[in-house]
This record gives structure tokens, C-alpha cells and sequence, in this order.
């Protein structure tokens, strides 16, 4: 009886170190050692070293750091940089994936928030973008105008042209249309409800940060269709961060 | 006589020694033969080896919450206020945050001494906000619950831009903070928040900037 304990009690404690071996990756330190913070930043300080040809279990990520358990059951965290100086079990270099601006060439999806003055109003614009090349995407964007004397929602759509994907800083055209509506605030000017169309030109430039993560800042000259005799021109500028994946 | 014997002894041995050296290195030949034949080694290394890439690494940047508190309408008194958050972690100092939340302005002293006179609606007393933040980890560090235990905490500075609904129209609104966020596991943060939401209201005769000051506690989740 005890014999067939012990039987199945080691069946499940070798399939159990196969799970674990399985699921988690494991890497050899091959810098003279590496540092383990308590913490996912630089400030946490170092609580633990793992010295040269011991292995590490790599548990998760966030932003730039890894959480990792020693040997011997510590858990935390090392950066990026120093765990792409360890090896993979069959010897290989660790490759750690980052995002550069050769990265951004690739980009399938961008998606971003943008705040600046619509004609003399608040504007909070929130937009999502699909790359059809480096250079040319389309957007469609929706935006708060937020006034003294009215508040509009405008949605739009517009065609990006990036000048040079791969410069870190580059300028951009983009042309497109859309639509507003426009809500005069009741106390101060008397007006019904409107919606136009609407038309716009800007330029911009876009600048790559950090990670996934892009500035971007741009004017643009919109014009709007109303149904009286004049149509209004306002001009527009912004800026704000959109990161991409 | 004595010469010859050991003479003799010395062939014995010496024949002895080169055949088997003979024989131990032919044996050895013959090993290394069959090694580059492929035959397997007597052990055998029994361990399956699969390599995972370290872009296979789950990676939680977002972190999605809720939270609750008392927000400060000013001059409407001072209610509770319920939101919802998502942020995403860009650097291991800068976040940005979307948030989301609802509040309700009370009654005025002029409401409450006039008596009768409403300045506002039922429904207009109802608070609406949006704001679109970008915060920064001021103070990483570590609170210790006694001497065997210690959370990972941060404190962050936040500022950002938003809509605000209240009193039948919407506002431009700058919210500015600080908060603290303890990170008891890995995937969970429990914060603490005090927010500033400053907009223009022109209710009560004339325009002025008004400060609303909303404290919170929440919880959010890595994913």
C-alpha cells in the first residue's frame, strides 16, 4: 500500500516539475551576477543577487521590468538590460523585444488623445488610426469642443501622410472631413441645435518617444458648411501622446 | 645467472605492458567509433526542452479600477462620488489615465435660506466628468506591515485635461492630484486619490473658476 502511495506520489510530483518547467521560461545568468529589485523601478533597491550560471524563472513583465524567481524562491524584479545579458538554457543570447522607432514603421494601430484651442474653445480630441503603409494611415477621430459660448462634438475622418517614417522627429500632412454639432449655450447666445459638415487641411509633427509611445502636434484650417450665407473658418491646434501597437 | 633472470623479467613485463596498452588503446578506438557511429551515451539526458521567447512573457501595462468617495462641489455641498479608471503604464515613471465619474451637486446656502428658490433641477443637480491625465510616480517605495511583511507603494502626481457635465452644460476642466497606490500583489493596487477639478461656472450671477475637490480610494487591477 505504502509502496503504491509512494508511486503515485512521485507520478505527480514528476508531472508537476514538468508543468513548471513548461510553462515558465527559464534563463542562466552569465554576467558575473545580476540584481533583483523589490520593486518595478529603478528607486525599489536591490534586495537580492543571482550569482553567474544559476537560473532564473521569468514570471511576468511590466513596462521595462521583469518580475523573476531565483533558485532558491526569491521574487523580483531585474530590468530589461540585465536580463538580456543572461542565456537561455540551451546556451542562446536572451532576446528581450523592445520597441524602437523601427518599430513604428511596422505599426498596425495607433490610438491617442489630444487637447488644444478649436477657435478660440477647449479642444479634447481622442482618435484611433490604421496604417495602410510607414508613411500613409487613416484616422478617424472624435472631439470635444468645449466654449464659452457654445459646445460642439465633431467627428472626422482624415488621411495622414508621414513625410519620414524613420526620422525620430517628422512632419506630417493630413487632409479629411467630417461633421459638428453645434450647441450654443442657452444662457448667453439664443440658437437652435445645428450640425454641418465639415472640411479641413493641417500640418503636423510627430514625434517618437519612448516604448510604444509617440507625440504628436499639428494645426489644422477646418471649414464648416452652415446653411447661412458665410461659412465659418476655424483654425485648430493641438497636441498630445498616442502610442501604437 | 642472476643478470639473465631479470633480464627475462624485464621482457615479461615489458611485452605485458605494451599489449595492454595495445588492447586499452584499441579499445578506446573502437569507443570513439562507436560514438561517431551515433550509438547513445550510457546517460541520456531525459529533460524536454521548449524554449518560450521572452516576448511570450505576459506584460501587464494596463491597469483597470474602480473607486468611490466624497467629492466637493463648491458652493453645492459636498457628495459621494463613484468612478471608474483605466491607465496605462508607459514607463516605469509615466502613466496615462482615463477616468470616468459621477457626483451630485446638493443644495446652496442661498437655496436653503431663500426657502423656496431652486437654482437647479433634480436632474441638473446630477455631475458628469471625463479626464484624459498623464501622471508621473513621484515617490516609489515600500510600507511595512511589521517586520516580516512590506507592500510596494508609490506616490504619483497627476494633471490632466476633461469634460465636465453639471448644471445643464459642459465644462472645459484641468483636474490636478495626488495620489498613492499600494501594490499588495503584483496584479492588485488598492489607491488613495485627492483631485482638484477646476472649471468656470457662471450659475450664480457671474462667471468664476470654481474648485471642486474630490478625494477617493480604489481599487485596480494589472492586466
Amino acid at each position: 500500500m505504502l509502496r503504491r502511495l509512494s508511486i503515485v506520489f512521485s507520478f505527480f510530483l514528476v508531472a508537476g516539475v514538468a508543468i513548471a518547467q513548461e510553462d515558465v521560461l527559464q534563463v542562466v545568468i552569465a554576467e558575473p551576477f545580476i540584481e533583483m529589485r523589490t520593486g518595478p523601478a529603478e528607486n525599489y533597491p536591490i534586495f537580492f543577487v543571482v550569482d553567474r550560471g544559476e537560473r532564473i524563472d521569468v514570471l511576468q513583465r511590466r513596462t521595462t521590468w521583469f518580475k523573476v524567481r531565483a533558485e532558491r524562491g526569491q521574487e523580483g524584479w531585474v530590468n530589461a538590460e540585465q536580463l538580456q545579458q543572461t542565456l537561455q538554457l540551451s546556451g542562446a543570447p536572451v532576446e528581450v523585444p523592445s520597441f524602437t522607432l523601427a518599430d513604428y514603421a511596422d505599426r498596425n494601430w495607433e490610438v491617442g488623445a489630444l487637447y488644444g484651442d478649436f477657435g478660440g474653445a477647449n479642444v479634447i480630441s481622442v482618435f484611433g488610426a490604421f496604417s495602410f503603409t510607414e508613411n500613409l494611415s487613416a484616422e478617424v477621430s472624435y472631439s470635444d469642443i468645449l466654449g464659452r459660448f457654445s459646445n460642439s462634438q465633431m467627428a472626422s475622418v482624415n488621411l495622414v501622410h508621414l513625410l519620414f517614417p524613420e526620422w525620430r522627429v517628422s512632419p506630417y500632412f493630413t487632409l479629411g472631413a467630417g461633421i459638428i454639432r453645434i450647441d450654443p449655450k442657452g444662457t448667453i447666445v439664443a440658437g437652435d441645435d445645428r450640425v454641418d459638415n465639415t472640411a479641413h487641411v493641417g500640418i503636423g509633427v510627430r514625434t517618437y518617444l519612448t516604448r510604444r509611445f509617440v507625440f504628436r502636434a499639428e494645426y489644422k484650417t477646418y471649414v464648416v458648411f452652415t446653411s447661412r450665407d458665410d461659412n465659418e473658418e476655424p483654425s485648430e491646434w493641438k497636441a498630445g501622446f498616442s502610442f501604437f501597437f | 645467472m642472476e643478470g639473465r633472470v631479470l633480464f627475462l623479467l624485464l621482457v615479461v613485463v615489458t611485452t605485458a605492458a605494451s599489449s595492454g596498452c595495445a588492447r586499452f588503446r584499441a579499445s578506446a578506438e573502437a569507443d570513439a567509433s562507436a560514438d561517431v557511429q551515433g550509438q547513445p551515451p550510457v546517460i541520456e539526458p531525459d529533460l524536454e526542452r521548449r524554449e518560450i521567447e521572452v516576448a511570450a512573457i505576459d506584460t501587464e501595462d494596463f491597469e483597470v479600477g474602480v473607486f468611490a468617495g466624497a467629492m466637493s462641489i463648491e458652493d453645492f455641498g459636498v457628495s459621494t462620488s463613484l468612478g471608474a479608471r483605466l491607465a496605462y503604464h508607459i514607463t516605469e515613471g509615466f502613466f496615462v489615465e482615463l477616468a470616468a465619474g459621477a457626483s451630485e451637486g446638493g443644495e446652496t446656502s442661498f437655496e436653503r435660506l431663500s426657502g423656496a428658490a431652486q437654482l437647479l433641477t433634480e436632474d441638473e443637480r446630477s455631475l458628469r466628468y471625463y479626464n484624459v491625465s498623464l501622471g508621473y510616480n513621484v515617490f516609489p517605495g515600500e510600507i511595512y506591515l511589521g517586520p516580516q511583511r512590506a507592500i510596494n507603494s508609490t506616490i504619483y502626481l497627476i494633471g490632466g485635461v476633461g469634460k465636465t457635465s453639471f448644471a445643464a452644460d459642459d465644462r472645459f476642466t484641468l483636474n490636478f492630484g495626488l495620489g498613492a497606490r499600494l501594490v499588495p500583489r503584483d496584479w492588485f493596487a488598492i489607491h488613495a486619490d485627492i483631485r482638484d477639478h477646476i472649471f468656470d461656472l457662471d450659475l450664480l450671477g457671474q462667471e468664476k473658476t470654481i474648485h471642486n475637490i474630490e478625494a477617493h480610494i480604489g481599487v485596480t487591477f494589472f492586466f
